[in-house]
């Protein structure tokens, strides 16, 4: 079965996000006003082959540690978004 | 005999001529390029990691180039004892590799920097400033998006305490920690940095303070090829 997996690198806690920090100065500027706590992450999507969703998602994390985040300044969630219905070749919904 | 030194080349890198060029002008070593995909770096004294945009920087500068078959070749030659420079993009990849600790994130300011920034020698016991004196400042270019240095508090303290922090910048153009421009491993063999020593090596640019920075190299890449 192929597995629907968003993962999100975002800057680990006390970091400094200067393009978090660019969003929120900017934000009521434009009449966006409370906003707080702005960080800027990357979001990565991608289908994977597993038999099924605990072993897709493993896999996911296997890839965090190995490549999408580096564990000196981020820290990733991976999310699991489903399965693609049967016969799907590949390709998100 | 002179020393060899390994110019390694990613696809992006876009400093290699210039290390080359830095390395004949200062005499006692031959540099020879060095592609991505050589698994072996036997016969060579020393390897400079060049600045660039390794496979375009993606995902993070240095988190591709870091799975190339010639940086396991580097690795080992680090854990040897050879001596291992990068610069900018180089010094990016090396922390990828986790060949020296930390990170390298955005600039502070978000600004694209290229500049020449005083920077002072802090430490002398890297194979990049094993010749010079601590606290001789250096005039050396700039030229990076990513160049914040960032660690935990833990790894700075262990830095410091080991005198492993080889550059500081006068004045802090990027938001490093500590202003720290260079760091080298344990060993001293293993260095990275975010100025460009190669390019104020030539009168012709108006700056050779860059000179005894690559003149340290060879005299320590020379000091093992016997």
């Amino acid at each position: 079965m192929r597995f629907l997996v968003l993962v999100e690198v975002r800057l680990r806690p006390g970091i400094a996000d200067p393009q978090g920090a660019t969003i929120e100065r900017a934000l009521p500027a434009l009449g966006f006003e409370g906003v707080e706590d702005v960080r800027v992450g990357k979001a990565i999507r991608f289908t994977v082959e597993a038999a099924d969703e605990q072993q897709a998602r493993a896999e996911a994390q296997a890839m965090v540690e190995r490549l999408l985040a580096n564990p000196v300044i981020e820290e990733a969630h991976v999310q699991m978004e489903g399965a693609l219905p049967a016969g799907t070749a590949g390709g998100r919904p | 005999m002179s020393a060899r030194i390994a110019v390694l080349v990613f696809p992006g890198s876009n400093c290699e001529h210039d290390v080359v060029r830095a390395v004949s002008l200062v005499g006692g070593a031959d540099a020879e390029l060095v592609f991505h995909d050589c698994p072996a770096l036997e016969g060579f004294d020393a390897v400079v990691l060049p600045g660039g945009f390794a496979h375009g920087d993606y995902l993070r500068p240095g988190a591709l180039a870091r799975f190339s078959p010639v940086m396991a070749a580097v690795g080992r030659f680090a854990a040897e004892g050879g001596p291992v420079v990068g610069i900018c993009n180089g010094f990016q990849v090396l922390t990828e590799a986790g060949l020296l600790p930390g990170a390298l994130q955005k600039n502070s300011g978000l600004r694209f920097l290229c500049s020449e920034v005083p920077v002072e020698v802090c430490s002398t016991r890297s194979a990049l400033t094993f010749t010079l004196g601590a606290g001789d400042r250096l005039l050396l270019p700039i030229n990076h998006f990513e160049g914040n240095y960032t660690c935990d508090d833990a790894t700075l303290a262990q830095l410091r305490d080991e005198e492993r922090v080889v550059l500081r910048y006068a004045e802090n153009p990027n938001g490093s920690v500590d202003d720290i421009a260079g760091v080298c491993n344990e060993g001293g063999n293993v260095v990275g940095l975010m100025p460009h020593p190669e390019r104020a090596c030539d009168p012709l640019t108006g700056n050779t303070d860059g000179r005894g920075l690559v003149e340290s190299l060879v005299k320590w890449a020379a000091s093992r090829s016997g």
